[in-house]
């Protein structure tokens, strides 16, 4: 089956449907259905254990899916070896094979092919030099750096001519100047084949920085699927908010939803915020989300709070740079954190155990999703840790 | 303060348990290889000389009387079929360690049972176990012989011994390289053949190196099973018995040397592959590597 014939425009889209994988007595993914479309950049993002190197190996074809199609440009492929799919793995550990040189690491598949020695060596190579490693073609894996053998093992995928490059966790093991490096690299190369990759990861700027759809999970199911700027800026859910970061999430029960504000208790405390078009029951959930960048530090004035606003005293204070990160304690005991600007803040420099008010804008509100999810966890309580 | 300052003071001097251990092990080295120099020693001794020091002047004549069959029993003929059962017992024993390592890797249903079966038999006393093989022929009324009871015999002791250095080996192979070779199109012979084999090599040249070791040695497993004629190892024990000449300390000496010869070219090759693996590397391009990185 070679990748591509029938549609040459659009390589490599991806879908899975009603995707179940169970290991023994733990489910490491349930019902997961997700479309990724051709060529583009996708990120599995979640913590360790969230059931996204799972997808990916069943992308791959070395797990099989309990329940459920995976779809690669339109064809299941579930039972399928991996070179049959038109997709090639990259993986954590990059596996190159230590007994050979990175020339006949990248040949390998040309090898078994059947190729001939001198026809893959040359494709080999100049596969070598698409990823800058060409001078290396003679050394053996033990003999390069991290960096180095992502490049090798970059290449070798690479020369399968896959529809679908899946990579897992390629960055986890290169140092903070090269895991930007090769971020930016694994961003040119993908632009330049124009094929889809799927990189799992549990880095948040990783997956926003690179992908064009984020797929968040969280214990063996999809939390939120959508552009980067949707997950980071417009989550769905508190889970979403929490794990992407760069957002507070305030959350409690309705005591009164009156005249566009809403009243809530959380952990005691009482809070004013903005109400939505539809306004919220008495005595539901109520959650929210509010950047840290986009909220207003005060020092109390003695007033009552308002609403759009909660108070606190300052826990910790982080100089950033461009920024400071400042971590506040509310009455109830939850954390709030606030990014204010070096200019701002050296105005009227905090310190640690000062009182402050902060007070947002009622279109900074974002509305969370509660239930169906929070419900789903409550019914699957065997979701259990895959790795 | 002052007794830290002292203690500065004699650094570098060793105290005495060093000196202590030092003669222990000094003992031990003696003990160890004090009396198989003397066989070797003795087995230079001169045409005139007898089975005890002194030296009467040194010869290769022990040597020679060696070769002379009748002088001291088939020496040839045993040398020959040592030689022949330890090479087919290393072929068998790579064989089957390799496979089943392999195979033990997935926890089938009843792994345990067939592992602690086959383990068992490291435990048991050989004589035992070759006169168990022995009955057994003798039951179903088959000659015993060298390369039929014997050999079955040793491997009862020879696979264990494999298995488990294959345990060990690959306990530390990464899975991925497989799932890496089938990514890439590799069929399952090709992944054996191209990606396990190459990287678990020197561990397989070990289990070689038992195999052949444990069965050329081998006494109480063949006693009651080598039939009508005997492999080295009873030849020599039949020579102590009814040679009275430095002949039997010469046989020491070769059959040692031979021993000495296989261990060689077993860490010999393991080393020439790791040299190989690692002597690509030209001090020029490191440095590209650190500026292109």
């Amino acid at each position: 089956m070679e990748p591509g014939k029938k549609n040459a425009t659009a390589r490599g889209s991806v879908e899975l449907a009603n995707v179940t994988k169970r290991f023994a007595d733990t489910v490491a993914v349930r019902n997961i259905n997700l479309k990724i479309p051709a060529g583009a950049y996708c990120c599995l993002l979640g913590p360790s254990g969230c059931g996204k190197t799972t997808i990916l190996r069943m992308i791959a074809g070395h797990e099989q899916p309990t329940e459920g199609a995976v779809l690669i440009d339109g064809q299941n492929v579930v039972g399928a070896p991996p070179v049959a799919r038109g997709t090639a793995m990259m993986f954590q550990s990059y596996a190159l094979f230590p007994h050979l040189s990175c020339l006949d690491n990248v040949a390998f598949n040309l090898k078994v092919r059947g190729v001939g020695k001198a026809e893959r060596h040359e494709r080999a190579a100049d596969m070598l030099s698409r990823v800058h490693m060409r001078t290396f073609a003679d050394r053996l894996p033990a003999q390069l750096s991290g960096g180095q053998q992502q490049r090798i093992a970059l290449a070798r995928s690479l020369i399968t001519n896959p529809r679908v490059l899946l990579l897992d966790e390629p960055l986890s093991a290169l140092d903070e100047f090269l895991r930007l490096q090769m971020r930016g690299e694994l961003r040119r190369i993908q632009n330049e084949f124009g094929i889809s990759f799927i990189h799992v990861t549990h880095t948040q700027m990783e997956a926003i920085a690179l992908a064009d759809m984020v797929v968040v999970m969280d214990q063996g199911h999809i939390e939120q699927a959508a552009s980067a700027r949707d997950v980071f800026d417009r989550p769905r859910t508190p889970y979403v908010a929490r794990f992407l970061g760069g957002q507070n999430v305030l959350s409690g029960t309705v005591t009164d939803a009156s005249a566009g504000v809403v009243a809530i208790d959380s952990g005691g405390q009482r809070i004013l915020i903005s109400a939505p078009d539809a306004a919220p029951a008495v005595g539901a959930t109520f959650q929210i989300a509010v950047r840290r960048d986009r909220v207003r530090l005060q020092r109390p004035t003695g007033a009552a709070l308002g609403v759009n606003m909660v108070s606190g005293r300052v826990t910790a204070i982080e100089y950033q740079g461009f920024f400071l990160k400042i971590t506040l304690e509310e009455a109830s005991g939850e954390e709030f954190v606030v990014n204010q600007s070096d200019s701002t803040f050296f105005a009227d420099p905090l310190d640690v155990g000062d009182e402050v008010v902060v007070q947002w804008q009622p279109e900074e509100v974002h509305y969370l999703t509660v239930g169906e999810q929070t419900q789903a966890r409550l019914d699957a309580p065997a979701v259990a840790r895959a790795h | 303060m002052a007794g830290a300052g002292a203690g500065h003071k004699e650094y570098g001097k060793r105290p005495w348990t060093f000196y202590a251990l030092a003669a222990f092990f000094t003992l031990f080295v003696l003990f160890l290889y004090g009396p198989m120099s003397a066989i070797y020693i003795l087995s230079f001794q001169g045409p005139t000389g007898g089975l005890t020091f002194p030296m009467q002047g040194a010869s290769l004549h022990w040597f020679t009387a060696l070769f002379e069959q009748q002088r001291t029993g088939d020496f040839a003929g045993a040398f020959t079929r040592s030689i022949t059962l330890a090479l087919i017992v290393l072929s068998l024993t790579v064989a089957f360690s390799v496979l089943a390592g392999l195979g033990f890797r997935r926890r089938f249903p009843g792994a345990s049972l067939v592992f602690y079966l086959a383990v068992a038999s490291l435990i048991m006393p050989g004589i035992l176990v070759g006169l168990g093989v022995g009955l057994t022929f003798q039951l179903f009324e088959v000659q015993t012989r060298w390369y039929l009871s014997a050999l079955g015999a040793q491997l009862t002791w020879t696979l264990p011994f494999g298995l488990l250095i294959m345990f060990a080996v690959l306990s530390r192979f990464n899975r991925a390289y497989e799932e890496a070779g089938r990514d890439l199109g590799a069929s399952n012979w090709q992944i054996f053949w191209m990606v396990v084999v190459p990287i678990v090599v020197p561990g397989i040249i070990g289990v070689a190196l038992f195999g052949f070791t444990l069965s050329y040695d081998e006494f109480p497993r063949s006693l009651l099973t080598a039939g009508a004629q005997n492999t080295l190892p009873m030849e020599i024990w039949a020579m102590t018995t009814n040679v009275t000449s430095p002949a039997l300390y010469a046989l020491g000496t070769v059959t040692t040397l031979v021993s000495f010869v296989v261990i060689a070219l077993a860490l010999g090759s393991i080393a020439l592959i790791q040299r190989r693996r690692a002597q690509r590397v030209l001090p020029v391009e490191q440095k590209a590597a650190g500026s292109q990185a």
